[in-house]
């Protein structure tokens, strides 16, 4: 699936395409988008209210490397961890969202 | 309209043994193959192509190209009726139609050409200034006529009968553009054996050395540089394409207009061809654009382009005047005005330099052209067709006119930096060529050209072919053999282009000077502009309109900018310029949505009993992607009629109805009970199997997601049942749930919404059916109780029987595999007809629920809390789940949130409407009231119109008096607030 530069993949080849763990690169339009996914979700039943109330409404925006949770809705339905440039849409490593990030 | 046949004896491009007839408002001419409709119109003797956007001027065509700011005509009759086209874009075909556009009654007689005298009224910021005053109401008043007034053509209403596409392509190296730099770069790019790609958005390649005499040397070279891009296996060509935008991931956009004609749709043939490219690296070829000069009356007809009058003598054969003044301020114009010449036309040559290269000079004196040096011009005569020119020197002294018959301009050239700019890098301006130039390129992007500000011919093919050879290494493929050299390569010694900035005598000018053609913007309304504080060029452009044409100010952009720079006395490199965006001509809508039309906009699904209700007079609704059974015939001939007695049907003896379109996911695993019991707000930890229960599920933020029942058929699989709406949204929340918060949980989920046809039995006499349907099955209330469920066997297949009800009957949902949803469905009627049954739909559905007040999408709106729908109870106190803790925050537990009641019609014969806005019965009926009507229905069992809604304290008013206001049909009716729960409050009905 790679794209066969001398160079390596530039950012630009890159882009707008999700490689997903079990599908290999895709197209984005595969996948569906639900957010940060730097943030930690607070333990089920934690009663903090304000933990959760700022894991729920309070996000930052970054410009520039992020990590966000993808779907791959229209494949093997996985949620993935995707490192994406929000300036540049360069798309970098994804995991399972199930698993550890890799070192 | 005087006509003189332009048409030279011999040359150009064109096909003279292919005649073509072509009509213009119904008036047959002819033309031949290699013209476009401009060059057709204008070796017709036709000048006057159309009347200005504000002013209704005369306008004629300016240039030869896709710049053309005037030229814009509507194409094609009925639902082909395409507006603002450029003709010079338009290759002839045999019976091309055509109409001009803008003009009333006629193009030729426009009594709007008023506006010329009303001119003081149009200026810059005119529709602020004019609607934006004290006088709020005058936009009512003056809108009919503006739109009249203005405007470019006009869309049609009918559906257009031809077939557009959209694809996907994949290349390594992409050339936008096919002129001599692109030629050289796609040349070079494909011997490294790159798969090369080069668009081309005329229907010839060649660029600008088609508007080259044919036996200019150049033509030698374009011609083997032609066929060696045919030769090359691996490189395409695609002709008559427009790279119309840049996206991110090397994406371009790219038109393929379909080959002159009407394509067959029969046989597949698009009109028109949306690709989706993404190349590996790009190869920006794209020329440049030359610009008018601005002095005044400056729009008349017969003020033309150096270079387009350039390639209508000689890629057209149409020339276009005898008398010929070329004002210019750079070098370019002299080489237009020795072709010029050449043709037998006298010309006179205005540089407003002082000195020019002497190889200008000679050129000149060979060719026998006058030359005015230190001049301007500064007026055109004329009205319908330029007659003059006024002269004057720069140095000062008497102005002279001179007779001309045409009035070619150049202000120097603007590169055609668009593309490069599309993905946000500015382009950046470069003061000796008067000029933005691309800014930095991003990785993987060269460039080569005209484009890059370098606008020698020989310069263009060295570039051209550094930058292929470049694009080809970076696709990663090696460079290829260095470039043999033959004869064909050697081409003209780089011609000299030097300029002088050119920014219009702006005192000694008369008349209107127009520095944009297609918006009708001039001089005075860009000072205008400034003086009222409108000095950045964006604001500049949207105070004036300039540059929002269709043309998007292709010719108009740098005069502006060059201008107000003036103004303010400023550097253009501080002016800046606008945001480039695509698309880089205009795209027909037809071509972007491709075959995505009518139903293929949005698949339609289909309940697995579709067929039978076809067949058995079922009225369809669309409901979200599913075609649902709306009403049947047997009820009705209208919904308002048929629901009633459907609705009765189920009350007093029994229906059956499709539920198939309810989402469903199969739950199974040894951690099942603890994900539902976590996902719901109630209990599922002790759901008993053979036991189905209601359940809510929350949003993160406490709003409700969906609600549903779900059955337990043994200690580690369920089957869960979702809202039609909400099944997709479900069932990506419980994987992200599982996924990316409690991966320990061992529990998988599939979505079996299509393996499954449902239907559900509902009335009194719904088990005496059942019994009657499967004699060897037991549905008792012992066996199968309230909220019981069980797994059975028919006809060798699966059958789940749930006994739940939404309708408050007693009633049962029956579930089989899709293939055998049919069968059981007929075989229900078949056996239950002697007890009445009869097939009932969405609309009796949703209206039976509502008697019940059970909530449904139309209350699930993702705002409303559980204790606005009335549903907290069911959270237990104890209990964790999803949503719990922000529920518990103070704004959602205000007394005065707007919270699920029932609403009572108390006139009996006025209806109540979903939407109504509800006012208490004090307050004006005015805003946006204490709430609103969700759900609307006549109840078969009270005898009158009920309702759902929300409203400002929910059930503390009940019995109060209201009204619902239903402004769009200027309706006010009373109301009262009751229980939700209309019939059967204790649920006696389905316990039978
Ligand atoms: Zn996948």
């Amino acid at each position: 699936m790679n794209t066969g530069s001398a160079n390596g993949p530039t950012g630009n080849e890159r882009m707008l395409k999700i490689v997903c763990p079990n599908c290999g690169e895709r197209h984005y339009t595969e996948f569906r988008y639900a957010g940060d996914a730097t943030k930690s979700r607070p333990r089920h039943g934690s009663a903090d209210l304000r933990a959760w109330h700022d894991h729920v409404f309070l996000f930052d925006n970054p410009k520039g490397a992020h990590r966000e949770y993808w779907q791959h809705v229209l494949g093997c339905r996985q949620w993935l961890v995707l490192e994406r440039d929000t300036a540049t849409n360069t798309t970098g490593r994804s995991w399972l969202a199930s698993e550890a990030a890799p070192p | 309209m005087t006509r003189r046949p332009h048409r030279v004896a011999e040359g150009g491009r064109i096909a003279r043994d292919r005649p073509l007839s072509f009509t213009l408002e119904g008036r047959t001419f002819s033309g031949f193959a290699g013209d476009t409709l401009a060059s057709a119109l204008l070796a017709n003797g036709l000048t006057l192509i159309g009347r200005s956007f504000k002013y209704h001027r005369p306008r004629g065509f300016v240039a030869a190209g896709c710049e053309e700011p005037n030229g814009l005509v509507t194409l094609g009759e009925t639902g082909r009726t395409t507006p603002n086209i450029a003709a010079t874009m338009t290759e002839l075909h045999d019976g091309l139609c055509a109409r001009r556009q803008n003009g009333g009654p006629s193009v030729d007689f426009d009594l709007m050409a008023i506006n010329s005298w009303l001119a003081p009224l149009l200026g810059a910021g005119f529709y602020y200034k004019t609607f934006m005053g004290p006088r709020r109401g005058s936009w009512m008043f003056y809108e009919p006529f503006i739109r009249r007034a203005a405007g470019l053509g006009r869309a049609v209403h009918e559906r257009d009968p031809d077939r557009y596409e959209t694809r996907y392509e994949f290349a390594d190296v992409l050339v936008i553009g096919a002129g001599a730099a692109g030629l050289a770069a796609a040349s070079a790019a494909g011997r490294s054996g790159a798969r090369v790609l080069l668009v081309e958005q005329d229907s010839l390649l060649g660029g600008q050395l088609l508007s080259r005499h044919l036996k200019d040397r150049c033509e030698t070279w374009r011609g083997a540089a032609v066929a060696a891009v045919a030769a090359c296996p691996n490189i395409r060509v695609l002709p008559r394409t427009t790279a119309f935008g840049l996206y991110d991931g090397n994406m371009v956009g790219l038109l393929t207009r379909y080959a002159p004609g009407q394509p067959q749709s029969a046989r597949g043939e698009a009109r028109e061809v949306v690709t989706t490219l993404c190349a590996k690296s790009i190869v920006f070829a794209t020329g440049a654009i030359e610009r008018p000069l601005v002095f005044g009356d400056n729009d008349r007809p017969g003020v033309m382009l150096a270079s387009a009058a350039q390639t209508y003598l000689n890629r057209y054969a149409v020339s276009l005047g005898q008398r010929i003044v070329v004002a210019t301020n750079n070098d370019s114009a002299w080489s237009s005005a020795a072709e010029l010449a050449r043709s037998g036309a006298a010309v006179t040559i205005v540089d407003q330099r002082a000195e020019v290269a002497a190889p200008l000079l000679e050129l000149a004196r060979q060719g026998g052209i006058a030359v005015e040096l230190a001049s301007v011009v500064t007026r055109a005569f004329g009205r319908r067709r330029v007659k003059g020119a006024r002269l004057a020197a720069l140095a000062g002294g008497a102005e002279r006119t001179i007779d001309c018959d045409l009035l070619c301009m150049s202000g120097g050239w603007s590169c055609t930096v668009h593309l490069t700019s599309h993905t946000g890098i500015k382009p950046t301006y470069r003061a000796a060529i008067d000029s933005f130039v691309p800014g930095a390129l991003a990785a993987g992007h060269f460039g080569a050209g005209a484009v890059m500000g370098s606008f020698g011919l020989a310069q263009g093919i060295l570039e051209g072919n550094f930058a292929g050879a470049q694009a080809a290494r970076h696709a990663g493929f090696a460079l290829g053999a260095p470039e043999p050299d033959p004869d064909h390569v050697q081409v003209l010694p780089d011609e000299p282009y030097n300029l002088e900035i050119a920014r219009g005598a702006a005192g000694k000018m008369r008349g209107k000077a127009f520095v944009d053609f297609q918006s009708d913007v001039t001089t005075d309304d860009v000072t205008n502009a400034q003086q009222e504080g409108f000095e950045s060029v964006e604001h500049l452009k949207r105070y004036t309109t300039l540059g929002m044409g269709t043309d998007q100010g292709k010719t108009s952009n740098i005069n502006a900018i060059g201008l107000i720079s003036t103004l303010r006395g400023q550097a253009i490199a501080a002016a800046g310029t606008t945001t480039f965006r695509p698309p880089f001509t205009p795209v027909s809508i037809g071509a972007l949505v491709g075959r995505n039309i009518g139903h293929h906009f949005r698949p339609i699904r289909r309940s697995p009993l579709h067929d039978w209700h076809a067949s058995n007079g079922a009225a369809f609704i669309e409901a979200g992607p599913w075609l649902r059974a709306w009403y049947y015939r047997w009820a009705g001939d209208t919904v308002a009629s048929a629901y009633i007695k459907e609705m009765h049907a189920v009350r007093s003896a029994v229906g059956i109805s499709d539920i198939s379109t309810l989402g469903k996911i199969d739950v199974q695993g040894p951690d099942a009970a603890e994900f539902l019991n976590r996902v719901y707000v109630n209990g599922f930890a002790k759901l008993p199997i053979g036991k189905a229960r209601y359940g809510v599920m929350l949003n993160d933020d406490a709003t409700v997601l969906d609600d549903g029942t779900t059955a337990r058929f043994s200690e580690t699989r369920y089957f869960l049942t979702t809202t039609t709406a909400q099944a997709g949204e479900v069932m990506s929340h419980l994987e992200f749930l599982h996924q990316t918060a409690w991966p320990e949980l061992q529990v998988q989920f599939l979505s079996v919404t299509d393996e499954w046809a449902g239907m559900s039995v509902a009335g009194p006499k719904a088990r005496a059916v059942l019994a009657l349907a499967m004699p060897d099955h037991d549905f008792s209330d012992a066996t199968l109780p309230h909220m019981g469920c069980r797994e059975l066997i028919y006809e060798g297949g699966a059958l789940r029987v749930l006994r739940l009800s939404f309708s408050g009957e007693l009633a049962f949902e029956l579930y089989v595999p899709a293939d055998r949803g049919t069968g059981l469905w007929e075989l229900l009627l078949t056996r239950g007809a002697e007890l009445g049954i009869r097939p009932y739909g969405l609309e009796a559905l949703a209206s039976l629920r509502i008697e019940k007040g059970h909530v449904a999408g139309l209350e699930l709106d993702h705002r409303n809390t559980l204790d606005d729908l009335g549903l907290g109870r069911m959270a237990g106190r104890d209990k964790v789940y999803v949503g719990r803790e922000l529920r518990e925050r103070s704004e959602l537990k205000d007394p005065q949130r707007w919270s699920l009641v029932g609403i009572e019609g108390l006139e009996p014969d006025a209806r109540l409407r979903g939407g109504a806005i509800l006012f208490a019965n004090a307050d004006p009926i005015h805003g946006h009231g204490r709430g609103y009507i969700t759900s609307v229905t006549w109840s078969t069992v009270l005898g009158r119109f009920i309702a759902l809604g929300l409203y400002q304290g929910g059930l503390a008013h009940q019995n109060e008096e209201i009204i619902c206001a239903f402004p769009l049909k200027n309706e006010i009716v009373r109301a009262r607030i009751v229980s939700p729960v209309f019939i059967d409050e204790q649920g006696e009905r389905m316990r039978v």
